[in-house]
């Protein structure tokens, strides 16, 4: 047996309970104020609508972060299923299945101790449990990164409006990029206002159908600002933004300029017979948290 | 456009008199209802002791803190957070809550389809848009919830909520066949082909 971890430097161990107060911490916060970039989006969205409505429901968006941030309440009714990023650095020392059970505890507590919404239930039965778990739930994605003793935890409270908005093809090489480009305009006039625009457009492009997908969901979650890594990736977003933003469907699906703050495009590679594509939708209450551990302690932040 | 103060609950007159892009602000009495509300009263066939005739419903499924009853408070909750949910999931429910119901008012994001819109017209009701994801604001515009039904379906309970000034809200489908969604995907269907052909994918 080899060593774990680097001789002589000292992993970054993080214990269970500390992991469970982020969870249940990072699930109410998120809930309750919206990341900067997602404000500044807001005021550029504002700054340039042009229809009277739209400037109006635009208005009552801003409002309303004002008001969950000074009435420590919730932006939105909808408390979404729960997600968590789980993105393990170097030199990091942790127990996986502790690690999840104890994200479920945290998510649990903040149900019932804040207290939050259930919104989550057996899919058959309907049953709701009231503690915002269940099999599979929260949805836990763990990662590894290069940061030297670092864990990164981010929470996603995913609102089931625009999760509604989701949509895979497996188009075929023949059919092109126009074909992507067409399923991205046509999922985005079909999801309408019931996304609750306006949003984020996440699209995969690439991988295998699953994969599509996830990177659909790592799109719309996407802080704004941020581009795709990829140049082809990064060309489609800027043409689909604009693209999106000309078909008029505006704020809540009431008219406007303002449908989505961007379109975010994340590809893989895929096979030489498989042209995938795939839409998530995040709506404008776009909420995220993060906790990082370090060896200095624990940084909270979006 | 008009401004429209309504204390609830309203005549057939009162929503027939309601145009798309008037606004709307809503007193004293709002229902709340849902997917598994609508799908136990028509598909399970349950009653509610609600007299529903005449009023609002939003489809919503609030955030609520358990409380001892008392008072004017049947309930046993008060408001954490409460605001709206996508409506279109609940679309075939319109008709039988007008009917057999005597709902006039749905309130909502997102919209409803032709089929409510034909409910509107023949029975006489409408459809107010209130923006989604702002429920810290509309909080601030309930009062209380006073009773509460169908209470086994929690969060997705028949709640009764004490309501002061809930507004302004948007006629987005009125009694007169006037949708706002219709006319927004009209205007968004005819400039697809411009937006592609810029894209290089018409």
């Amino acid at each position: 047996m080899t060593l774990m971890t680097k001789p002589g430097v000292e992993p970054l161990r993080v214990e269970p309970e500390a992991i469970e107060e982020a969870a249940k911490l990072l699930y109410i916060r998120a809930c309750k104020i919206l990341p900067d970039d997602i404000k500044a989006g807001f005021a550029r969205l504002d700054g340039a609508e042009t229809d009277a409505t739209a400037k109006t429901i635009l208005a009552t968006m801003i409002e309303n972060i004002g008001v969950a941030e000074r009435m420590d309440n919730l932006l939105c009714q909808d408390t979404g299923i729960p997600i968590f990023n789980v993105l393990i650095g170097r030199n990091v020392q942790v127990d996986g299945w502790s690690l999840k059970e104890a994200i479920a505890r945290g998510t649990a507590r903040a149900t019932r101790e804040h207290p939050l919404r259930s919104s989550v239930v057996h899919p058959i039965t309907r049953r709701n449990e009231h503690t915002s778990c269940g099999e599979r739930v929260p949805v836990v994605n763990i990662d590894f990164t290069d940061a030297e003793r670092e864990l990164r935890i981010e929470m996603i409270p995913k609102g089931s409006g625009s999760e509604n908005g989701s949509f895979l093809q497996m188009l075929i090489p023949a059919d092109g990029v126009a074909a992507v480009k067409r399923f991205v305009v046509d999922r985005v006039i079909q999801a309408g206002g019931k996304v609750c625009p306006p949003t984020i457009v996440g699209v995969g492009v690439g991988g295998t159908s699953d994969l599509c997908m996830h990177l659909a969901k790592i799109a719309a979650t996407r802080p704004l600002g941020t581009r795709c890594a990829d140049a082809e990736g990064a060309k489609l977003e800027a043409e689909l933004s604009e693209a999106v933003n000309a078909l008029g469907i505006g704020p809540q699906g009431l008219g406007g300029d303002s449908t989505a703050f961007a379109v975010h495009v994340e590809t893989a590679a895929t096979h030489i017979t498989m042209n995938p594509v795939a839409v998530n939708i995040q709506c404008h209450s776009a909420r995220r948290a993060s906790a990082t551990f370090t060896p200095e302690g624990i940084r909270i932040g979006f | 456009m008009t401004h429209h103060v309504l204390p609830m609950p309203i005549t057939e007159d009162q929503v027939r008199a309601l145009r798309i892009g008037d606004t709307v602000t809503l007193e004293e009495t709002l229902y709340g209802i849902r997917d598994a509300t609508q799908i136990h009263m028509f598909d399970h066939g349950r009653r509610t002791k609600f007299d529903l005739r005449g009023h609002a419903v939003i489809h919503t499924a609030p955030n609520l803190r358990k409380v001892e009853r008392s008072g004017t408070n049947h309930s046993g909750y008060e408001p954490v957070c409460i605001g709206t949910t996508t409506s279109d999931r609940m679309e075939r429910f319109t008709r039988p809550l007008m009917e057999r119901e005597g709902v006039r008012i749905i309130i909502g994001k997102g919209g409803l389809r032709d089929g409510s819109l034909e409910a509107f017209r023949d029975l006489g009701g409408a459809y107010l848009a209130v923006v989604g994801g702002a429920a810290a604001l509309e909080t601030t515009w309930i009062e209380a919830v006073e009773d509460v039904d169908l209470d086994d379906l929690n969060p997705e309970s028949l709640y009764k909520f004490r309501i002061k000034g809930f507004g302004p809200l948007l006629v987005a489908m009125d009694a007169h066949g006037g949708s706002l969604y219709a006319t927004v995907n009209a205007e968004a269907a005819r400039r697809r082909q411009a937006v592609l052909e810029k894209l290089g994918a018409a």
